[in-house]
């Protein structure tokens, strides 16, 4: 196949994926919905209980969406590949591509993480922020595929660049998690969980969830921070220049190390960790969608 | 704890109490924080060590805003006095807690596991149950079961006491240390380091010294006496368009390398791959075209005869630049030039690229006479003319080898081809190394200190008054370890042989 071949494919699958992705929002819907029904069940005053058949419905969407979700993960990687043998590199060249491979690294951390961690509560959450991201990446970002600038040829353009997707992968999930909390936190102050929250792990879990999963990726990211240093001063002659792009790394590894230390040493937990894991997580963010866009400095690569 | 102020004390006594406030985390961590929030106007606003022409830009479109930014060190955020202040405190906070924790835990690192305590009930996982194995050979078992899984333990009269993970605040040290040598070493960049730019043309050769510079910058403590001894010929600048969008594809610049010792050598520098001598790098950061031209004046003497440095305006390497002959005679000559490497015409934008490869070049002119100003001392820029006291006498367009005789004999100019040149960013930074020591050891560190879990873990066995053995475990950690369980009931199985558990 030609370069045009593989960038078309490549769009191609990204529209699939988007179809399953969107498939698999509407079974965790369901599962949510079977939830809610179920539990009318449970408290009808006859069968104290007595097994719901609903409930094994809901369990059923539930591996649905997880069945979906993974198979379009697989459409997602596959356009992600495609589009990188088309430009013949690393399919991280711009904001469009920064997008989608960022988003493949959400769903491929969330499918990973969910065989040691009980996140399926999640699924409506991740399908709906990753169609959202491709979403926007293909109306708003979208950029023909082509060769890179002199600048990002490098190595260090894969291995930095990839660690910071995967560990981004993970915040936004652990963002997730921490909102769940504050929002859950909510609901119990006023009363028993309702029924479509059953499923949602209880808050110490999901306090514990969130730090696992900062912890886990903290050194990546200070990985990832390094190794951008390294490039940087391959490239540019210095390892630290405070641009932006740089300034707000640096802001958001403090946050998290703050997050970290909060927790491990000053027993913040629950409404406060939260939010300062949220605080992190939108530093992260902020990085990323207005230092690419609107931000001037060395990093502009969004092809904007 | 008790907290005293420091009203209650002497001299001496409020410099401690200073001091433990400084050293403690919370302090390190408030700076930490701090240091961050401070960073963030650097990132929204131009910085003049960044982008000097976009801070002059705001200065002229937000006067009265820019007087304040530039009174607090807004436009210079990394180098102001508030941002250094907090980073001294916090690399003294760090230092003052960071050594005494290294040394207690030195100390500990030799210390052998707390005794066993009288009630395990209270602690993790307590389990127990009575068997008919002799207390002895229970213990004999658990201390094989900690020696196999490298816990340190202590074998009491009736018990076995046993700990591990040390290697958790062992990287905890470690991680913060690393965040030391890391501030040690951007300290070394600032007072050694020397960082300066300049234009190379093609064929034309550097050499290292601080005349040769456009711009030079150094830190306190280095003398430009000591710049690295070296000299570089610019060979040829190669640079590869994509053939569809004009994009910059590759850029290669072959050089020729002699250090002091005299030996020549071929070397090639590109993007990512600088030439080093010693902890100096050389890195490729710009280029563009120089325009060479011939100019005799109104006598026929030949008043310049060579290449013109002209700036790069777009991605299509318009070019411009002002040829100056201050020597000319009867009248000061000058010109203004656009260098177009791929010339189209327009009615509407006059002249302009339409690609940075030179593939269809021309030399647009406009040329001037009267006084250039430069005798005023005043800096001038070489890139413009200071048209003030100078007349225009005439416009034209040349492509190579054509010539222009100026009107009224005051001389002519030939386009005789092109160069390219080169900015070459020559960096001094002993530092770095200690640096990328400090990141690795950071990570390393990080890794031990967030995945190490600390744990203790007991087992007591005696005799009760019925002559039949009771064994008691218990655990303790203060992680989140979620293993700790299967740990403790491995642990029990290895003590019961696989399920006395009554
Ligand atoms: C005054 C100085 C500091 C002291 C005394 C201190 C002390 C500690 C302690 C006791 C821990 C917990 C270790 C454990 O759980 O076993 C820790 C962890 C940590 N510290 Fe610090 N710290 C200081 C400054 C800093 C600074 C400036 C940073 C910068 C990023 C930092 C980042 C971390 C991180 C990332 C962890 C790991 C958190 C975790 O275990 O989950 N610390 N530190």
């Amino acid at each position: 196949m030609t370069s045009t071949n593989w960038a078309y494919a490549s769009n191609y699958l990204v529209y699939s994926a988007m179809i399953v992705y969107t498939l698999a929002m509407f079974a965790a819907a369901l599962e949510v919905a079977m939830n809610v029904k179920g539990a009318k069940v449970l408290v009808t005053p006859s069968g104290e209980g007595a097994p719901s058949t609903d409930d094994a419905k809901s369990e059923r969407w539930g591996r649905i969406a997880i069945a979906l979700t993974s198979l379009a993960f697989v459409l997602h990687l596959v356009a992600v590949i495609a589009r990188g043998i088309s430009a013949h590199r690393v399919p991280w060249g711009n904001m469009y591509e920064f997008s989608t491979t960022g988003s493949v690294a959400v769903t491929g951390m969330f499918l990973l993480l969910l065989r040691r961690h009980s996140l399926r509560w999640l699924t409506l959450v991740v399908t709906f922020a990753v169609l959202m991201t491709l979403g926007t990446a293909i109306t708003l970002l979208y950029r023909p595929s082509a060769p890179l600038v002199p600048a990002l040829k490098s190595t260090w353009l894969v291995i930095h660049v990839s660690a910071a997707v995967i560990s981004g992968g993970v915040f936004l999930l652990a963002n997730a998690v921490a909102a769940a909390y504050l929002y859950m936190d909510r609901v119990e102050s006023r009363g028993p969980r309702p029924a479509w929250a059953l499923k949602i792990p209880s808050l110490e879990a999901l306090d514990r969830l969130c730090y696992r999963l900062v912890a886990f990726v903290f050194p990546l990211w200070t990985f990832a921070v390094i190794a951008g240093a390294i490039w940087a001063e391959s490239a540019w002659g210095r390892y630290w220049g405070w641009d932006p792009k740089e300034t707000w790394a640096f802001i958001t590894w403090v946050a998290y190390a703050a997050y970290l230390h909060a927790r491990a040493t000053a027993g913040w937990k629950g409404r406060r960790a939260a939010w300062l894991c949220l605080l992190a997580g939108s530093s992260f963010l902020f990085n990323y969608v207005y230092v690419n866009v609107w931000g001037t400095g060395k990093h502009t690569y969004s092809g904007l | 704890m008790s907290e005293i102020s420091p009203v209650d004390l002497g001299g001496i006594g409020a410099l401690r109490w200073f001091w433990r406030q400084l050293t403690s985390m919370k302090t390190a961590l408030i700076l930490l924080m701090l240091l961050a929030v401070a960073s963030i106007p650097g990132s929204l606003l131009p910085q003049r060590s960044q982008n000097p022409i976009a801070v002059n830009e705001y200065v002229l479109n937000h006067a009265g805003a820019a007087k304040w930014l530039e009174r607090l060190s807004l436009f210079n955020v990394y180098g102001s006095p508030w941002f250094s202040a907090i980073y001294i405190l916090l690399f003294i906070s760090l230092i003052g807690c960071v050594i005494p924790r290294m040394l207690i835990h030195i100390r500990a690192l030799s210390a052998r596991p707390p005794k066993t305590p009288q009630n395990l009930d209270r602690l993790t996982f307590p389990r127990s149950a009575e068997s008919t194995t002799r207390p002895d050979e229970i213990l004999d078992l658990a201390q094989s079961w900690f020696k196999k899984h490298h816990f340190r333990w202590e074998r009491e009269s009736d018990a076995v006491s046993a700990e591990k993970g040390y290697l958790r605040e062992s990287g905890n040290v470690l991680f913060h240390l690393s965040l030391i040598l890391f501030l040690v070493a951007m300290g070394i960049a600032s007072a050694q380091g020397a960082k300066g730019e300049a234009i190379v043309v093609e064929g034309e050769t550097f050499t290292n010294s601080a005349t040769s510079y456009d711009n030079l910058s150094n830190g306190s403590k280095f003398d430009l006496r000591n710049l690295a001894p070296f000299t570089l010929k610019i060979d040829r600048f190669v640079p590869t368009y994509d053939l569809a969008t004009g994009a910059p594809i590759d850029y290669k610049l072959f050089v020729t390398a002699r250090d002091s010792g005299g030996a020549a050598k071929k070397e090639l520098i590109q993007v990512n791959h600088p030439l080093s001598f010693g902890s100096t790098n050389i890195y490729l950061q710009a280029n563009g075209y120089a325009p060479v031209v011939t100019v005799k004046d109104g006598a026929g003497n030949i008043v310049m005869d060579g290449p013109v440095v002209f700036l790069p305006q777009d991605a299509n390497l318009t070019s411009t630049g002002a040829i100056k002959l201050p020597d000319a005679a009867p009248t000061q000559l000058g010109f203004v030039g656009t260098f177009l490497p791929t010339a189209t015409m327009d009615k509407v934008r006059g002249g302009f690229s339409t690609f940075p490869d030179a593939v269809e070049p021309r030399l647009l002119l406009s040329a001037w006479t009267g006084d250039l100003g430069l005798d005023k001392g005043l800096p001038q820029s070489v890139y413009r003319l200071d048209t003030a006291k100078m007349k225009r006498i005439g416009l034209k367009q040349l492509s190579v080898g054509q010539s222009w005789t100026l009107p009224d004999g005051v001389g002519s100019i030939t386009f005789r081809g092109w160069e390219r040149w080169v900015n070459l960013q020559v960096v001094r930074d002993p530092g770095k190394e200690i640096a990328l020591a400090g990141g690795v050891l950071a990570i390393l560190g990080l890794l031990a200190t967030l995945f190490v879990k600390r744990r203790r873990i007991w087992v007591r066995a005696r005799l009760n008054e019925d002559g039949a053995t009771v064994l008691s475990i218990a655990g303790l950690t203060r992680q989140e370890y979620e293993g700790f369980e299967a740990e403790m009931n491995d642990f029990w199985n290895a003590l019961t042989a696989g399920g006395e558990d009554q």
